[in-house]
């Protein structure tokens, strides 16, 4: 076209303005075959968001009140599976404040790492992913031996790797073995170096930064009145975090800092979680140590000593007649929950996740509810991503690092 | 000043007098209750003042108690003060033939799906609820599967001994037949 020829201008309203309604999931791969979120688009920028859920939902709350604490154990595992074992531990450390059980030192320090390990795992799995869904799979690749290596620590530790059912009332099922000491070993010295050249391929990275800053930000305030814990919350400027509000499993003991960021977008969450792993290593180090000065008979202690609730060990339960006894009263759920209520909140790797559980004296909770950190972040989708553009719809969801197993309860 | 219990007793027994009862210290969280149609004013209230600050809802949910005659439904509030770090339970009581609550959504956006998910298990109706649909079920679903009414097992099997799988508590919280008998076998009726 010369420059001496005119555009042509349309009059007005003379093509209609129209918006489109698409479906992005369930089936689509970022949604992980469950969330529906019905976009309308004006063009490529998203007007308005619905979202559905439902798709996974078991209802574990009505299953738990049907059975004795220790066969809701499984359940837990399966909310939010990238870091099995804090639902897990959150689940026994509720049980544990309405049985009045006092666990000893060593075992809140085994605890501990176990926990974190699962933060680093959640952390890495969410962070690659967002780089995934950003176009860059190479950080994706590199993580995923370490997140394997987890994986082999808690299989030594209690023989599975995704869904672990690693806890017991009490403690653990059986110690921490040479071979998972010696994996942590190696997960320590090399994991770092790992996460270091992570870092230096996106967090200066170009692209990695205009696709991530400014998308789906969220204020202190508004975040606070949705219900945000966790990175999520933190990323928006607010330094909260359960382990330093309300220490459980002695978190207070250890030194670490509490990451924020300020604008609550998609890059401020993924720096969260990356200094987060970076503290989880810290706290990682300083259960070490500190798991190592015990001596003697307290070098052996992996549960607190509660026969009537803590399930005994499988060589006890073959050997001898008491550890039979109490094997069989508790998972026939012979053994009674005083009655009460209890609320028990843990900083899982999303945030915060609680457990409120009814009991009724009976061998079953009356009522068990878990505030599950994702089912709150997702409400806020809408308000997140309206205005911007359909690709950062789906940064935007990985960022938030939503778990569908969690959210459908 | 670290905000106690007692203080908050205090502060909310000042302002809503008889209207707000049964406190309970379970496991060291204030636990009260208040009537249903107050418990917005005292939600705003519990926001508002600027010595509780309880700005943030940590969860809701519904339990149901077949035997509270007129109060079959509770709708239990999670608040948090995260700067003086304290957290409060209250609870309202409805009837399940009317279970009109008013909605938090105004006060809380957390609110929003918790409602709907309490609606959508429990049938708790929230008054002004802008959007107040099942979330997790079915939207053809005609009745609320979390209800004590509908047991996961068949009840009318007698070759499971209820005390021996789960239910069967020593404080049932009534839970019994319209005659007035346990919903466990009794001793001596259980099969040899």
């Amino acid at each position: 076209m010369s420059t001496t020829e005119k555009h042509i201008t349309l009059p007005e309203g003379s093509i209609e303005k129209t918006t489109t309604k698409i479906n992005l999931g369930p089936t689509h791969p970022a949604t992980h075959g469950v969330f529906q979120n019905i976009l309308e688009l004006d063009g490529e920028k998203i007007v308005s968001a619905e979202q559905t859920i439902g798709y996974v939902h078991r209802a574990i709350e009505k299953i738990a009140e049907r059975r004795p604490l220790y066969q809701i154990t499984p359940l837990t595992d399966r909310l939010n599976y990238c870091s099995s074992p804090i639902n897990n531990m959150g689940w026994h450390l509720t049980c544990e404040k309405l049985l009045g059980v006092q666990t000893p030192k060593r075992v809140d320090y085994l605890r501990v790492i176990i926990m974190e390990l699962a933060r680093i795992a959640d952390h890495l799995i969410c962070n690659s992913i967002v780089g995934v869904d950003a176009g860059a799979y190479t950080g994706f690749l590199y993580l995923m031996q370490y997140r394997e290596l987890i994986y082999e620590i808690w299989e030594q530790v209690c023989g599975a790797r995704l869904t672990t059912n690693i806890g017991r009332i009490g403690g653990f099922e059986r110690n921490f073995n040479n071979i998972a000491w010696e994996k942590l070993d190696k997960f320590l010295a090399e994991y770092p170096k790992a996460l270091k050249e992570f870092e230096n391929l996106f967090v200066r990275n170009r692209i990695f930064m205009e696709r991530t800053i400014g998308a789906g930000p969220i204020s202190a305030e508004r975040a606070l009145n949705y219900g945000f814990t966790g990175p999520n919350l933190r990323a928006a400027g607010v330094d909260y975090d359960v382990r330093v509000h309300t220490p459980y499993c002695s978190y207070q003991d250890f030194e670490f800092n509490v990451p924020t960021g300020t604008t609550g977008d998609c890059y401020d969450r993924f720096l969260v979680r990356e200094e987060e792993m970076w503290e989880s290593l810290k706290i990682i180090e300083q259960a070490y140590r500190k798991v190592q000065e015990f001596k003697g008979a307290e070098a052996e202690v992996f549960h607190a000593d509660v026969p009537e609730y803590y399930l005994p060990e499988k060589k006890d339960v073959y050997t001898k007649m008491e550890a039979l006894i109490y094997h069989f009263k508790i998972i026939m759920g012979e053994v009674d929950m005083p009655p009460g209520e209890v609320y028990h909140a843990v900083e899982g790797a999303n945030g915060e996740l609680g457990f409120y559980l009814i009991s009724d004296g009976g061998r079953s909770p009356y009522r068990m509810h878990i505030r599950r950190p994702c089912f709150i972040y997702y409400q806020a989708y809408e308000e997140l991503v309206k205005g911007s553009m359909l690709s950062d719809a789906i940064i935007v969801m990985s960022s938030l690092n939503l778990i569908a197993g969690e959210m459908d309860g | 000043m670290a905000l106690s219990n007692e203080y908050i007793k205090q502060k909310l027994q000042a302002t809503f007098g008889e209207d707000v009862y049964g406190f309970e210290e379970p496991y060291g969280m204030l636990t009260f209750e208040t009537k249903p149609e107050l418990n917005l004013k005292l939600m705003r209230f519990l926001f508002d003042e600027p010595a509780l600050g309880f700005q943030f809802l940590t969860d809701l949910t519904a339990v149901h108690y077949p035997a509270y005659q007129g109060r079959e439904l509770a709708v239990v509030y999670h608040l948090h003060n995260l700067v003086e770090n304290c957290r409060i339970r209250f609870k309202v009581f409805v009837p399940i033939v009317k279970p009109d609550v008013f909605s938090a959504t105004k006060i809380f956006e957390a609110a929003n799906w918790l409602e709907r998910e309490a609606y959508d298990f429990y049938g708790v109706n929230f008054v002004g609820h802008p959007n107040l649909i099942r979330i997790q079920n079915v939207d053809e679903m005609d009745y609320f599967p979390l209800r004590k009414e509908y047991p996961l097992e068949d009840q009318t099997r007698i070759d499971k001994d209820d005390e021996m799988f789960g239910r069967g508590g020593t404080f049932d919280f009534g839970n019994r037949h319209p005659d007035g008998s346990p919903m466990t076998i009794p001793a001596a009726e259980k099969a040899e």
